[in-house]
């Protein structure tokens, strides 16, 4: 091991170090943060959400996003599986039905980058108990 | 090349690896390259996560489900259901005491909602035997600042403007003390880690060196810097093996990366670490018998002045902080000092970590901000008195500590108040008792504890101690008068008085604050000749209750004394002379006719 020589090399070292834990500094504070919610019950599976996480995973690092990608169980729309729920700071979570790779990655450069809507928006059509 | 999706930190702190975490973590291990999933999911040991109580704990990332009182047989389960499937498994979730629902995130568990985590800040999230997880979290970026940007005066200072206090019990401003080694000039200084962790039930220091070890030596080596030592020691009781093992793996690996040893990140200030082991005497704990155990002499206390910072190991300028102390040191550098002071109280800075324990719902450790109530810290973060019994008091600082009572549930905790309410911070432990306590037997426990403990150099303690002791074992038995309450008062006040180090003169204080704030349960035991806790023995009967005897003869067949005499179909009796008091009667007896008077 090389040793560390000065305050610049170890933050150097640092910066690349990080990547070893991001995972679970975001996981931290996820609300600071884009969040896509996976669901990820058999019927997803079957529709090929693992294919469509895997993408969202791997555009994220490439694009350098800040994002914290997991999975859920079903959502309820097994129709329009596989099902993503996205979440930016301070928005509403909206979520895309249909969802195959190539659609993963028109929300990300739609939505998630420029803010545009994608179609197959699954409109809300519940309220959950600690809002009312 | 698949990117790693999950993190399944597995708690390696003393308390889970006891209930098989080591066997977990090894199962999940084998699980993941059997079922093909090593580039997605990695397991991860790490220090303590506080939950003790429900520990061992596995905690996944990044959805933060935490998964408590997991087994080595439920490893398949969760890896099948959550990391393939996808679906929590819900019978390992956190339940709710109150609401009985199961919480997933443990954002949302009321254990953690109050807690702001310092010095704990590592433990439970980085593998402690991996320097590189810590440096990723900022780690030796407060010492590589101090030495190639800061003047040792110049870093004293913001310690001060911090406002942090010596974590160990005395409370001792931590920059001021730094200040008045630095000034002393001498050839060579020490600085001193205190891991002589004695209270009973207080385990901060060893979770802390358990759980993330490079911290410590971290703020030694800006303590070195500031107080111009080139040597570190740590005096660590040998029964922490587990924490001594991980200090040393830390040691190492700080070494190779050049954190400790000489020219430290290319700057002219050199600097290492050595352990010295103690044999787990509590006066140890106290910095001047510290410094003649490490010597290699009896573990004695000596008169200050001269203190350390003047004349200390082997007669040198010596700095001795405690474990707590040193854990939120690098992170003041990296914040800033107006950060660190804008939480806690007035004269109280920053966090403390507390060892819950006693006859509370959630036993484990927690930091809370300073100036936090009682009333938040029991009902709140511990989850309220175990099997829903009364709350009667909380003895907090341990053997020198004193108990409170409900009257200070909504005191904030900080140093001031705690001495001022009759007790002390201490090391952080916190027993809660409850109805089935009493208060007295309590003050006889701690009394016993300290008259073992006392080295026996002063009278006072030596003798005092154990005078206090036979008043409180007289009292116990029955045989207390009015005058033995007074006696207990006049000599705990002379021992606290005269006695030469922190040990006898805070021995007293458990008997004084129970007199203080429960001096009814006193004047029961000696007027009375009561105890209604029913615990202590001499001043319980067993009875037959006749009208409920069947005369079935078990209780006569199980006494172990033959204490019980009676025929078949007949009302047993008890004889009191002999009865030992075991309550092997009460247990066995189907008719409930057997009464505690």
């Amino acid at each position: 091991m090389e040793k560390i020589k000065s305050l610049a090399d170890l933050k150097k070292m640092q910066e690349n170090l990080r990547a070893k834990i991001e995972l679970r500094e975001k996981s931290n504070d996820p609300d600071t943060r884009i969040q896509v919610k996976v669901a990820m019950a058999t019927c997803g599976i079957a529709s090929g959400a693992k294919e469509v996480m895997e993408t969202f995973i791997e555009e994220f690092t490439k694009r350098n996003i800040d994002a914290v990608v997991t999975q859920t169980g079903c959502m309820g729309y097994c129709y329009a599986e596989p099902t993503v729920e996205v979440t930016k700071p301070g928005a509403e979570p909206i979520t895309f039905g249909y969802v195959d790779v190539k659609k993963a990655s028109r929300i990300i450069d739609k939505y998630i980058i420029n803010n545009e809507l994608v179609d197959g928006i699954i409109p809300v059509n519940y309220q959950s108990i600690d809002k009312n | 090349m698949a990117k790693i999706k999950y993190h399944m930190l597995v708690c390696g702190g003393t308390a889970c690896h006891a209930s098989q975490s080591e066997e977990i973590l090894t199962k999940f291990k084998e699980l993941i390259v059997s079922k093909g999933l090593e580039t997605e999911v990695q397991a991860i040991k790490t220090g303590c996560f506080g939950f003790c109580e429900k520990g061992p704990i596995v905690k996944m990332m990044p959805d933060n489900t935490f998964y408590t009182q997991v087994k080595p047989g439920d490893c398949a389960e969760i890896l099948e259901e959550h990391i393939i499937k996808g679906r929590k498994v819900t019978r390992l979730l956190y339940q709710d005491p109150e609401t009985k629902e199961r919480i997933s995130d443990s954002r949302h568990m009321g254990f953690y909602k109050k807690q702001i985590r310092i010095a704990l800040r590592n433990c439970g999230f980085i593998n402690p035997e991996n320097i590189e997880e810590y440096i990723a979290r900022d780690g030796y970026l407060a010492l590589g600042t101090v030495l190639t940007e800061m003047s040792p005066e110049a870093a004293i200072e913001i310690l001060k403007k911090s406002g942090l206090r010596g974590r160990g019990g005395g409370g001792f401003p931590t920059g001021l003390k730094w200040e008045i080694t630095r000034k002393v000039k001498a050839a060579q200084k020490y600085v001193v880690c205190n891991a002589d962790e004695g209270d009973p039930g207080a385990f901060m220091d060893r979770s802390i060196l358990e759980g993330d070890p490079h911290t410590v030596i971290e703020a030694m080596a800006i303590n070195g810097y500031c107080t111009g030592a080139s040597k570190g020691l740590v005096y660590i009781r040998a029964e922490y093996p587990l924490a001594v093992e991980r200090l040393k793996i830390a040691m190492k690996q700080s070494r190779e990366y050049g954190f400790l040893g000489e020219d430290i990140m290319g700057t002219d200030f050199s600097f290492d670490i050595d352990i010295r082991y103690g044999a787990g005497a509590f006066v140890c704990g106290e910095e001047t018998a510290l410094i003649h155990s490490m010597e290699g002499l009896r573990g004695e206390p000596t008169v200050k002045p001269p203190f350390p910072s003047e004349s200390g190991y082997m007669g040198k300028p010596t700095n001795v902080n405690n474990v707590e102390t040193y854990a939120n040191i690098p992170v003041i550098f990296n914040k800033g000092a107006d950060w660190f002071a804008s939480i806690g109280t007035a004269r109280s800075k920053g966090t403390k970590v507390f060892a819950l324990a006693g006859k509370i719902n959630n036993v484990g450790l927690i930091e809370v901000p300073m100036g936090i109530t009682l009333r938040e810290v029991i009902y709140e973060i511990g989850g309220g008195i175990r099997d829903d019994k009364e709350f009667k008091a909380v003895q907090t600082g341990g053997p020198s500590g004193g108990c409170l009572t409900k009257r200070h549930l909504d005191t904030p905790i900080d140093y001031d108040n705690l001495i001022a309410a009759g007790s002390m911070m201490g090391s952080g432990g916190m027993i809660v008792m409850d109805e089935d306590d009493c208060m007295v037997a309590i003050a006889k426990f701690y009394l016993q504890f300290t008259v073992e403990e006392s080295c026996g150099k002063c009278s006072p303690c030596r003798i005092g101690n154990k005078r206090l002791h036979e008043l409180l074992e007289k009292i116990t038995q029955g045989n207390g008068t009015m005058e033995d309450i007074d006696k207990l008062r006049n000599l705990g006040t002379v021992i606290k008085d005269t006695s030469l180090c922190g040990l006898g003169q805070s021995s007293p204080n458990p008997a004084l604050s129970t007199i203080d704030n429960f001096l009814d349960e006193y004047l029961e035991h000696v007027k009375d000749k009561k105890c209604r806790s029913k615990v202590c023995k001499s001043l319980m009967q067993y009875l037959v209750v006749p009208d409920k005897c069947i005369g079935c003869t078990l209780c006569a067949r199980n006494c172990p004394v033959n204490a019980i005499s009676g025929e078949r179909k007949q009302v047993h009796l008890i004889d009191q002379e002999k009865c030992i008091k075991c309550g092997a009667c009460l247990e066995k007896c189907k008719f409930g006719a057997i009464i505690i008077n």
